[in-house]
């Protein structure tokens, strides 16, 4: 008996020190009760997946906002004398069929990507978000308009319309990337906020009949206010996820309609276009390297977002420990 | 259940008409219909007078879509350059395509939902790891970057199947299949993974083990059967994906198909090609999706056909 209480004591000890320590914290942040927010935060510490997918994205944005800090080589210049070299130490993962330097077009490749998922995973949400804030706050008719105004544009797959839109809105050779990469997100918004739209509706629909909701009302707040303050912060969590998964899934149709030669053009410089570059049979065979380097790039960028998702999903939903 | 059905097809309706009005609504609207239907060059005059008579641009554009509509419900698409129709085309081509996605369509089923009962049943295990990794790391992998690798490796390294799939025939489709049914094959063995896993913590399930079920009857016969019903449903939804995504598997291998068609429409600059493909792709994944909506409430009594 006296065994075990010794055995106990101290642990009870840590629980309480532990607990004290929590409210402590809590306190500190202006004792607002932001305990879901902290708590993920508290397990994504922990939690490898998230520290390895953090550290590429970092790195990957890093190379898409300064690429000159990774190469000294220009992605742009091409000598056919150098043409098909397999990876050296002058040329790291070698030179394509026309001569240029893979490395430096792999390292410059990152920008047009890492826009097109940022700038498209962001108007999703914006557009989602609002569209399904107001279908689930507000119900009855608006909702079912909404809805079935999401349909007929999730009816639709995201390949096809991007190639029928950028069909119809061709670009020449003098539009610039910033140009070409905003009319691709703006067919990546216009097809795929009806994913998060019908996410925050279901997410909202949940949060509103909650005390704090009723209270906030009976207090006399005004429908923005409730929306903003109440509803949003709680509902907002399962959207984030799924924009961080969408974020990798914009950055592969990017390429995929680049590969298809619909996308961005040359002579923007993009991982599709490369891999594009490099798929006819004859280079496959003679100069593997143009394929394989961008390839990785790419693969590597998607799986980044996609664990990154996953690591905040766990983190999020306590079930899921 | 008919009245199920009924009111089905009659919510498809709408769909069908807005996603048809979107499509008419980016060629007819917001774009200029005639450019990119010469190619390279601008039309000449003669051909967009021809154009404008042929598809009624000068009338207000809801009349338009009201012709454009009417085409359609003829199996109408337009004719390519060289003045064939499309709708023929693609008649043509169906064959390739749909071996090709029924390929993919066994391959992805089979391989997917043994993994997801491996890993389901390993639940916290190694296997369950592998499966659950490797399926992450196959659907970051964009589809043309599976293709080109695999052609590069089982084609031309290992020469264990042909590099390309001119012909179509079964044994050139096979690879183009398997790289086409990879990505829903990582999400077929990650669904049938969660949903067994779910399963096997359901009451019944642990009465059946208390009553002294064997670990297969009770997997197979009890857990299996329920956890099927959405893996199916995702499999169906997939028919017509599979024919969406085509159009890069069948480029890869230079497969003579609807996805090749389509992307022969897009480099040549060919606006019927392409508008008549895509029309044609999208109508038919909203038809196959209402009939596994059909399925489905067949298959699950839980849901209410009132």
């Amino acid at each position: 008996m006296t065994e075990q209480e010794t055995h106990q004591g101290p642990r009870e000890e840590e629980a309480r020190s532990e607990l004290v320590g929590e409210t402590a914290e809590a306190g500190e942040v202006s004792g607002k009760a932001q305990s879901l927010w902290s708590d993920a935060w508290g397990e994504l510490r922990r939690s490898p997946l998230f520290w390895i997918s953090s550290v590429l994205i970092l790195i990957l944005v890093v190379m898409a906002i300064f690429p000159s800090l990774f190469t000294g080589a220009d992605p742009y210049y091409a000598e056919l004398k150098n043409a098909r070299q397999p990876p050296s130490e002058e040329h790291v993962f070698g030179t394509t069929a026309l001569g240029y330097d893979v490395y430096a077009r792999t390292i410059y490749g990152a920008r047009a990507s890492i826009m097109v998922g940022v700038l498209a995973s962001l108007g999703t949400v914006i557009v989602g978000s609002i569209v399904g804030l107001i279908s689930g706050f507000y119900g009855g008719w608006l909702d079912a308009v909404l809805s079935r105004v999401g349909e007929i544009f999730f009816a639709i797959p995201l390949l096809l319309a991007g190639i029928l839109a950028l069909y119809v809105l061709p670009g020449d050779k003098d539009t610039s990337l910033f140009v070409q990469v905003l009319k691709i997100v703006g067919v990546l918004v216009l097809f795929g906020w009806p994913s998060v739209a019908r996410l925050m509706r279901s997410s909202v629909f949940q949060v509103k009949p909650n005390d704090y909701v009723n209270a906030a009302r009976a207090l006399g707040a005004t429908p923005v206010r409730m929306i903003l303050r109440h509803i949003l912060p709680n509902a907002v969590a399962p959207v984030i996820v799924v924009s961080t998964i969408n974020l990798g899934v914009y950055i592969s149709v990017e390429a995929t309609l680049s590969f298809l030669g619909i996308g961005l053009k040359p002579p923007a410089v993009s991982w599709g276009i490369d891999i594009s570059n490099a798929s006819s049979i004859g280079l496959v065979r003679t100069a593997p390297n143009m394929l394989i380097f961008p390839s990785i790039f790419l693969s590597v960028t998607v799986l980044a977002f996609i664990m990154l998702g996953d690591a905040v999903s766990q983190a999020l939903d306590p079930k899921l420990r | 259940m008919t009245s199920y059905i009924i009111r089905r097809v009659l919510q498809m309706i709408p769909v069908l008409l807005g996603s048809t009005l979107l499509i008419f609504a980016m060629v007819f609207g917001i774009g200029d219909p005639i450019a990119g239907r010469c190619g390279e060059r601008t039309c000449p005059a003669g051909y967009i007078a021809k154009f404008t008579a042929e598809y009624h641009l000068d009338d207000p554009l809801i009349v338009q879509y009201g012709y454009y509509l009417g085409k359609l419900l003829q199996g109408n698409l337009g004719e390519t350059f060289s003045g064939l129709s499309v709708g023929g085309e693609l008649l043509l081509r169906w064959p390739t395509t749909i071996k090709l996605a029924l390929i993919a369509l066994v391959f992805e089923a089979i391989v997917g939902i043994l993994a997801g009962i491996l890993a389901g049943i390993n639940r916290g295990k190694f296997l369950d790891n592998l499966v659950t990794l490797s399926t992450l790391v196959v659907i970051s992998i964009p589809i043309f970057v599976i293709g080109g690798l695999s052609q590069l490796l089982f084609g031309l390294r290992l020469e264990w199947f042909p590099v390309t799939a001119t012909q179509g025939t079964l044994k050139q489709l096979l690879l183009p299949g398997l790289v086409l049914g990879a990505l829903s094959l990582a999400y077929i063995a990650r669904l049938m993974r969660g949903t067994l896993v779910e399963n096997l913590r359901a009451d019944y399930v642990r009465t059946a083990k208390a009553k002294g079920m064997s670990n297969v009857r009770r997997v197979s016969v009890h857990t299996l059967r329920n956890s099927l019903i959405p893996v199916i449903t995702f499999i169906g939804y997939d028919i017509g994906g599979l024919m969406g995504g085509a159009v890069v598997t069948e480029r890869i291998f230079n497969i003579n198909g609807i996805g090749g068609f389509l992307f022969r429409g897009v480099t040549l600059k060919d606006g019927n090609m392409v508008v008549g493909t895509v029309t044609c792709l999208v109508l038919v994944y909203l038809l196959v999706n209402l009939l596994v909506d059909l399925l489905y409430g067949a298959l699950d009594p839980r849901i209410s056909h009132d």
